[in-house]
């Protein structure tokens, strides 16, 4: 069970880590993370260690840096200070080893390709430069739609996707590079009931082959039904671990303040004072 | 006219007709490249790109002629170009990364500025009295005419090259276009990548100089791909299009060229172009306006006609003017504003269609919210006929069991 002696903010302060676990076996590992926008910070030192094999989700209030979380910790955009480790290696030299699913918004939808096109870019980094992708490569791209429940809209052009559908395209791709670490941003933004289930039963089925899943999330009221554990940020690190032990009222109310009304805080942490 | 045909031919003399191919290969390779710049929604940066060509062009021809005498060799003028382009650039990429400045006014303001330090050389050049300088106006609108077969050959040949690099990158540039941060995510190095695509872009303006000229270059890299766009949802196809497009209107143009020597290639070829986007934009089954126009024509008075009938089939008076004269037209409404029998009869078969449509969609949300047209079509048409089956027993259960006296159960 992971708990506060392999978080990561234990990390910093304690050299000898290695006689409780060794770095090889932490699969994303962020350390001291500091990120502004325009001189403003939007993250400050913040260290996490991601739980090996376990559904984690970053929650916290709008603003609160879970997105730039993600992407200052990939790389994708530039941050003041901190580093990521994947399995005890920098993360520029084990992308392979991590998928990314990006928000949805942030692409343009009318951009000419269907929907195994985007599953296949996925595969890219398998298929190399200067070749195509064979029949081997759409197979494997067309069994990943499938397993999003999409194999029927294989060869519709994505701008005439639902929100879900897109949603679960990006979910296949991210499917088809076979990685050991997932990193999503806001899977379930917008999405129908259906896609949210079909989302969910991925994520348990990535779990259940020992993938470690970390997903930005925004509604409360299901984390306790589909995560095993959270990372709680406002800024900075509030609090991670376990969802019986750390999503609580007490750590709910240090990153959300006034944010949330006290009886919406009663109903979400009923269970673990229960 | 003759000539016009003679050079489309190919057979108005060897230096015309490899014009005219090196037309076609730099418009195949700009209709290329260009379907990235327009999918990377960069169409911008390459007019920057082009009008930043012509100090480089004015100063190599002035150095060249004071130290060597030969201004008007091709390779040092191109390479004259491309450094400046190259400049020009840059200063755009670190206006926007050093400053809060947005993209376009860096562009807007670095493309001023370049083109403002060629329009002086040039004037500079003039007043030098010097011989060759003739030729330089060609650089800004472009003239085939009295281009030496080298130059046409070094242009045809510069033009595949850079039209196969991009075909060799084709899906890099695919997914750069399309997610810039997932390709980072998975280790490319966008950065990189688009400088490549820049890259390319700049070679594709230098080699255009001669044959389209600056102002106008950057057309044969805009137009093909735009015009492409009307046809295809698909990158591969996209780029053979677009590759299609520009080859075939740059070496129409150059023949039109050929044969009325007074007139700038560049403007001639961006026209031929021009009327292949016209084309596209209104007759293309795709994306084109007609095809768009003549849809929801349709959709439109399917939508009325079936609105119509259901408010028919409740007894509703139908005050929509356009849903009245649909109704007329196809008998289901007299003259006097009431339904005919024919009216009657289709207005129950669509309330029972609907009835199973509105069942569906309750049973099946998902499934249905994927369909394009539901309620459009009658249920049979779209959904296969045991889930249709399935429906109508739902819908009345009585008819089915035989029991006449029980009302359906679901809603």
């Amino acid at each position: 069970m992971h708990d506060r002696s392999s978080s990561g903010l234990h990390l910093l302060h304690d050299t000898d880590t290695s006689k409780t676990v060794s770095p090889q076996d932490l699969p994303f590992t962020v350390q001291g993370m500091t990120v502004a926008y325009h001189h403003k910070p939007v993250l400050w030192g913040v260290s996490y260690s991601a739980p090996k094999g376990c559904l984690t989700a970053i929650i916290g209030p709008n603003g609160a840096g879970k997105s730039t979380f993600l992407k200052a910790a990939l790389g994708l955009i530039p941050k003041l200070s901190g580093d990521t480790k994947v399995f005890g290696a920098p993360i520029e030299k084990s992308l392979k080893r991590i998928a990314y699913v990006p928000q949805r918004s942030a692409v343009d939808w009318d951009f000419p390709a269907t929907a195994i096109d985007v599953v296949l870019m996925g595969l890219y980094g398998q298929i190399g430069w200067f070749r195509w992708p064979s029949r081997k490569h759409r197979q494997k791209a067309m069994d990943c739609l499938k397993s999003v429940g999409m194999q029927d809209f294989a060869n519709r052009q994505i701008g005439q996707l639902s929100g879900g559908q897109q949603q679960r395209v990006f979910l296949a791709r991210a499917l088809a590079q076979d990685s050991e670490v997932y990193l999503m941003d806001e899977p379930f933004a917008g999405v129908d009931a259906a896609t949210e289930k079909a989302i969910v039963a991925v994520l348990r089925q990535l779990v259940a082959d020992g993938k470690t899943v970390l997903v930005v999330h925004h509604d409360l009221e299901t984390v306790r039904d589909y995560y095993s554990h959270i990372l709680l940020l406002n800024g900075q690190h509030v609090a991670d671990g376990p969802v019986e032990t750390t999503f609580t009222a007490e750590n709910l109310q240090k990153a959300y303040g006034g944010r949330l009304a006290s009886t919406q805080l009663d109903g979400l942490s009923e269970a673990s004072s229960a | 006219m003759e000539q016009f045909f003679a050079a489309l031919t190919l057979s108005a003399g060897y230096n015309t007709a490899l014009v005219c191919i090196g037309a076609a290969l730099l418009g195949a390779a700009s209709g290329a490249i260009g379907v990235f710049v327009l999918l990377r929604k960069r169409t911008l940066i390459s007019d920057a790109v082009s009008h930043a060509t012509l100090p480089g062009v004015a100063l190599a021809f002035i150095i060249a002629q004071v130290y060597f005498d030969s201004g008007r060799s091709l390779p040092v003028l191109l390479f004259g170009a491309a450094l400046s382009a190259g400049l020009g650039v840059l200063a755009v990429d670190w206006i926007k990364t050093h400053t809060r400045l947005t993209e376009d006014a860096a562009i807007g303001t670095v493309l001023s500025t370049f083109f403002a330090v060629g329009m002086v050389l040039l004037t500079i050049i003039q007043s030098m009295s010097i011989a060759g300088q003739a030729g330089l106006e060609g650089f800004l609108l472009g003239a085939t005419s009295g281009m030496l077969k080298s130059e046409a050959l070094t242009i045809a040949v510069a033009a595949a090259l850079v039209g196969l690099a991009v075909v060799l990158r084709m899906k890099e540039f695919s997914l750069l276009c399309f997610d810039e941060s997932f390709a980072a995510a998975c280790g490319y190095n966008v950065r990189w990548l688009d400088r490549t695509l820049l890259l390319l872009l700049l070679g594709i303006v230098v080699i255009g100089l001669k044959t389209v000229g600056l102002v106008l270059i950057i057309a044969l890299a805009i137009i093909p791909p735009v015009a492409a766009r009307f046809w295809t949802d698909r990158v591969p196809v996209l780029v053979a299009i677009a590759a299609g497009i520009g080859a075939s209107g740059s070496y129409i143009g150059a023949a039109l060229s050929a044969s009325a020597p007074n007139m700038p290639t560049g403007g001639l070829i961006v026209l031929v172009l021009f009327s292949f986007f016209v084309v596209s934009l209104l007759i293309s089954p795709v994306r084109g306006i007609l095809a768009a126009a003549l849809k929801h024509y349709r959709f439109q008075r399917i939508v009325h006609l079936r609105q119509g009938l259901l408010a028919i089939a409740h007894d509703e008076p139908v005050l929509e003017p356009l849903t009245r004269s649909i109704l007329r037209r196809g008998g289901f409404m007299g003259g006097d504003g009431q339904p005919t029998v024919k009216g009657q009869s289709e207005a129950r078969l669509i309330e029972r269609d609907q009835k199973l449509w509105n069942l569906y969609r309750e049973m099946h949300p998902e499934e249905s919210h994927a369909l394009a047209d539901w309620s459009l079509k009658p249920i049979g048409e779209v959904l296969p006929a045991d889930t249709v089956r399935v429906l109508e027993q739902e819908l009345s259960p009585h008819v089915v069991r035989g029991d006449e006296t029980s009302r359906g159960g679901a809603a």
